[in-house]
């Protein structure tokens, strides 16, 4: 006997979906703000600073990748309060995603830095650019250019990393779709759905990443190529 | 004539090598010195030192007021007072002709973005490239990147100006146009040094040329002098080959 697909038990819990579909969505987002920002910081400390720096980002960098992300996020909610401190499950998810995104990225970006030689640093420097400076200013766009694809990559994974949380019973979409499906039995149709929603989430991130990217590595004027027909028209034009 | 860039005993290690075995350079205002030698007998690294791009271990070096000894120390004010074009131009990919000469007048000086127009005009009509304000480096020929490189230091203008080999990544034809403008930076009184292997250029451009050898200045003088009446047997073998 075929089995005969229902999804209308699942689509009729709409509301819970879309609530997951938008936890999911700001899981995510605080994840990559905070876990970009310490992956930052942390390659800048491993390509560059003393060596006591060095050796905690490296310490860092290597226990969260190759500890699973589950653990850590057990580590965070069930470990941390025998310590004393007590998360909010949402406040678990949050943190862990991003120490584990800070890990990844720390590694792409230091990638990025090696990539850019150190003579385009000497260029600022002998400029009169501080270390900093020059790393802002001369070494980061051309650095991030190099890795973005690399970095977007992982951002991905870190997006759909998050429904490791339903472990802890973040909010999240998972869990939104995990009780669906005890409660109406539709297994298949609900997975289905999720998977669909999780399928537009990462679209819709990957067309922000296109623009952000558009905006860091823009060029105020046109490629060559097009600025040499255009100079081509305007000899046609007068002639 | 004042001095603007005075070396006494300079000498640095790389590890155990010593690179530098005690160089002494006196270079006054306006003064051209082209340092000549072979690859390896250290000239790169004293341009290095000069502008606090390498620490040394030994050795002082004054210029344009202020004192560099061994040791940290703030660099920075150094540096703007010394200008450095390097072999491979190093302009910066991410940023116009303009933006690249504009960076560290507007970090550094912060130079209000008003004046930014006029002083990239003014350093790029000296090395005749202002029509090339808007490009961004990889649209350049080498020749023209390296003049955008020599007006980028200009923008920041340095008392002494070091050039690390500036025409060495260039094909022939394009030397031309480079030496050209360095030739014109000189005539307006630009204190200068620069490491080069243009024999006829140090020979024409330079006041004064120096002939480094093993980490040392092995001979030094007139420009005329050196190339003419050369005094030690080590710099008649190195420029007999170049002068043919
Ligand atoms: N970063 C470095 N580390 C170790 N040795 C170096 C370094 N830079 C230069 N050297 C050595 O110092 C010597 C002088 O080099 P350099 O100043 O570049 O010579 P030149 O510019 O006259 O060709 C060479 O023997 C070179 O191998
Ligand atoms: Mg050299």
């Amino acid at each position: 006997m075929a089995y005969e697909m229902n999804f209308q038990p699942v689509l009729s819990r709409a509301p819970e979906l879309i609530e997951g579909t938008i936890a999911t969505i700001e899981l995510s987002a605080k994840s990559i703000v905070v876990g970009l920002a310490v992956g930052l910081v942390v390659a800048l400390g491993r390509h560059d600073g003393p060596r006591a720096v060095r050796t905690l980002a490296t310490v860092y960098i290597e226990m969260f990748r190759n500890t699973p992300l589950l653990v850590q996020l057990f580590l965070l909610f069930f470990g941390l309060p025998f310590l004393g401190l007590r998360l909010s499950a949402d406040e678990a998810a949050v943190i862990a995603i991003s120490l584990n995104l800070g890990a990844y990225s720390a590694e792409i970006f230091r990638a990025g830095l090696a990539a850019i030689s150190k003579t385009q640093v000497e260029a600022a420097l002998a400029l009169g650019l501080s270390k900093l400076q020059a790393m802002r200013h001369v070494v980061l766009i051309p650095a991030l250019k190099v890795i973005y694809p690399a970095l977007t990559g992982q951002l991905t994974l870190t997006v759909l990393g998050t429904s490791i949380a339903s472990a802890i019973s973040a909010s999240e979409l998972t869990l939104a779709g995990a009780r669906i499906e005890s409660s109406t039995f539709r297994s298949l149709e609900t997975f289905l759905v999720l998977a669909a929603i999780y399928i537009a989430i990462t679209i819709a991130f990957r067309i922000l990443y296109a623009l952000v990217g558009r905006l860091l590595f823009r060029r105020k004027v046109p490629p060559p190529s097009m600025r040499a027909a255009s100079a081509f028209d305007k000899k046609e034009a007068r002639a | 004539m004042s001095t603007a860039l005075h070396i006494e005993g300079l000498k640095k290690y790389f590890g155990a090598h010593e690179v530098l075995k005690g160089v002494d350079l006196e270079v006054a205002s306006g003064d051209v010195i082209a340092v000549i030698g072979r690859s390896g007998s250290g000239k790169s690294t004293m341009l290095r030192c000069i502008n606090g791009l390498e620490p040394f271990q030994q050795g002082r070096i004054r210029i344009a007021g202020h004192v560099l000894g061994e040791g940290p120390q703030n660099l920075r004010v150094l540096r703007t007072e010394v200008g450095m074009v390097f072999q491979s131009y190093n302009l910066f990919p991410h940023l116009t002709v303009a933006e690249n000469i504009t960076l560290a007048p507007r970090v550094v000086r912060k130079l209000p973005r008003a004046r930014h127009d006029e002083l990239v005009d003014k350093v790029l009509s000296r090395v005749g490239l202002l029509d090339k304000k808007h490009a961004y480096p990889d649209e350049l020929s080498g020749g023209q990147q390296q003049r955008v490189a020599i007006a980028r230091s200009l923008a920041m203008e340095p008392r002494v100006m070091l050039f690390d080999e500036v025409t060495s990544a260039l094909d022939p034809e394009l030397t031309g146009e480079v030496l050209k403008a360095i030739q014109e930076l000189a005539e307006t009184g630009m204190t200068m040094v620069l490491v080069t292997h243009e024999m006829g250029f140090a020979r024409q451009v330079a006041t004064k040329t120096v002939f480094m050898h093993h980490g040392r200045v092995w001979e030094s003088g007139p420009s005329e002098e050196i190339f003419g009446n050369p005094q030690t047997d080590e710099l008649r073998a190195f420029i007999e080959p170049n002068l043919k």
